[in-house]
């Protein structure tokens, strides 16, 4: 059935027909529609799950980690400030290895006060040992919700995912959304059955001290989990297919890059126009492409080695900045590169903080600006877009 | 005895409480109770932040298995019956 929804619907539908059990989740600008949307299906008995109202987004985590240590699916969805506050505990959800599934509405984080777009929230949570998904379209962040379970709950993986919405370009912009028949869904994804869980009568600690001689081998086990969530992810995208008759595009999504010159590498929404451009130049016969980041962690590297390989530059677009380094994009997409025999020219575009628009002519422009640094490498590989004050003019 | 990566499960899970792990080893003072002093008010047993302190008739009996020593209850005691005395003497 297709309906004009939300990203955040798109994200409430997703745990739905996922059939999550616990729902513990805390309310914040602009996630807020999606957790209120789950509240509403749970008191009209459409769904069958425990919502848990709390104090904190801290506290919203903890309740799902106690929740699926007891063997429940759950979920949650935050924000910013948010997901920030829950740092802590997403390293306790993936060293525990629970396969939590999280809508991220990603967006800025202050100050400067900020509700509009932005991944700083999302990139600041690299190294927590959560799979990050970004989205480019409503219906992308519904599937990927359902898929994320699949493959977060798969005996080799048993790590949490995040699925990351564009702050109001996805999360209040209404696009049509096909919404799956619950018996496919229910055949896709059997219910959640951990090899071990928290049972009455039955005392169990998870998670407990381990001395230096044994700490680094459940790490180990963490890294080949995080390793085989690559290809699992591949797989079921391939299943999801065959079932739903859609797909993504893997976890790096290249859009018209054979025989490109340069390509651009960006992630969420933003691909959806920087596709509008590809097309548009290319109708005037300019040899770009874009490449686009669906998953941050696990990342792409082979991928993006394999298209590297092939372009005479790569402009990386980030919506985020880690001072005092680049883009965390760019320092990913590059540090895969290095092992290349033929490395392209690379390009850091910092662009779009704090819900700044980056329109059509803006991605144009770098295009524009990458095709001539491919051939004549500048000064500097880190540009920040569309700053007030800055001599370049990109609009 | 170390065990390999393929060995261990997902995350450290253990099947018993954590009252298996006896910390009263840790211990280098150890509290010993006047009984005939004690007023039973229960103000140690109260305060004790390990649980280590059962009442008896409401005399306090401190668990040794697992008092790590850090002298609360003597110093809560308002009737000063209990004295925190080194390990290995009397």
């Amino acid at each position: 059935m297709r309906k004009v929804m939300t990203g955040n619907y798109a994200s409430a539908y997703g745990a739905k027909l996922s059939r999550a059990e616990v729902i513990a989740a805390y309310p914040i600008t602009p996630q807020t529609s999606i957790v209120e949307k789950l509240a509403d299906m749970v008191s009209a008995g459409e769904l069958n799950a425990k919502f848990i109202p709390v104090e904190s987004e801290h506290s919203a985590m903890a309740a799902c980690i106690a929740a699926e240590i007891a063997g429940a699916r759950t979920y949650t969805a935050t924000s910013s400030h948010g997901l920030t506050l829950m740092h802590e505990v997403l390293m306790w959800a993936s060293g525990a290895r629970l396969p939590i599934v999280m809508t991220n509405v990603s967006r800025a984080m202050a100050p400067p006060w900020s509700v509009w777009v932005d991944h700083m929230d999302s990139i600041a949570q690299r190294d927590t040992g959560w799979l990050q998904f970004f989205c480019q379209s409503n219906q992308e962040v519904l599937d990927t919700i359902i898929m994320a379970y699949k493959v977060c709950e798969s005996k080799s993986v048993m790590l949490p995912a995040m699925v990351i919405e564009d702050a109001f370009i996805l999360s209040h912009t209404s696009e049509p959304v096909d919404i799956p028949e619950q018996d496919a869904v229910d055949s896709f994804l059997p219910s959640y059955e951990p090899e071990f869980k928290l049972e009455p009568g039955k005392a169990m600690g998870f998670g407990s001290l381990v001395r230096p001689d044994q700490y680094m081998e459940f790490r180990y086990k963490a890294m080949l989990a995080m390793k085989d969530a690559h290809d699992r992810f591949l797989r079921v995208e391939q299943e999801f297919k065959q079932v739903f008759g859609r797909e993504h595009g893997g976890l790096l999504e290249r859009y018209r890059c054979d025989d490109a010159e340069v390509v651009l590498v960006a992630a969420g929404s933003v691909a959806g126009t920087a596709k509008e451009v590809v097309d548009a130049m290319r109708a005037k016969n300019i040899p770009v492409g874009l490449a686009r980041i669906r998953a941050f962690r696990p990342f792409p590297h082979d991928e993006v080695r394999a298209l590297a390989s092939k372009v005479a530059g790569l402009a990386v677009l980030d919506r985020s900045y880690t001072f005092g380094a680049a883009g965390a994009m760019f320092t990913e997409i590059k540090a895969s590169v290095y092992s290349c025999a033929k490395r392209p020219v690379m390009k850091n575009y910092i662009a779009g903080l704090g819900g700044r628009d980056i329109t059509p002519r803006i991605l144009e422009r770098i295009f524009e600006d990458m095709l001539l640094v491919a051939k004549r490498p500048e000064e500097g590989e880190v540009e920040w877009v569309d700053v007030a004050g800055l001599p370049k003019r990109w609009k | 005895m170390t065990k390999t990566y393929q060995e261990l499960p997902l995350t450290p899970i253990s099947d018993a409480p954590s009252t298996i792990n006896l910390t009263g080893y840790w211990r280098v003072i150890r509290p010993v109770v006047d009984k005939e002093k004690c007023k039973r008010c229960t103000i140690c047993w109260k305060f004790c932040p390990d649980g280590s302190i059962v009442l008896v008739d409401g005399v306090p009996e401190i668990d040794l298995n697992y008092c790590k020593g850090c002298g609360i209850c003597a110093h809560e005691c308002p009737s000063k019956c209990i004295t925190m005395v080194q390990e290995g003497q009397e």
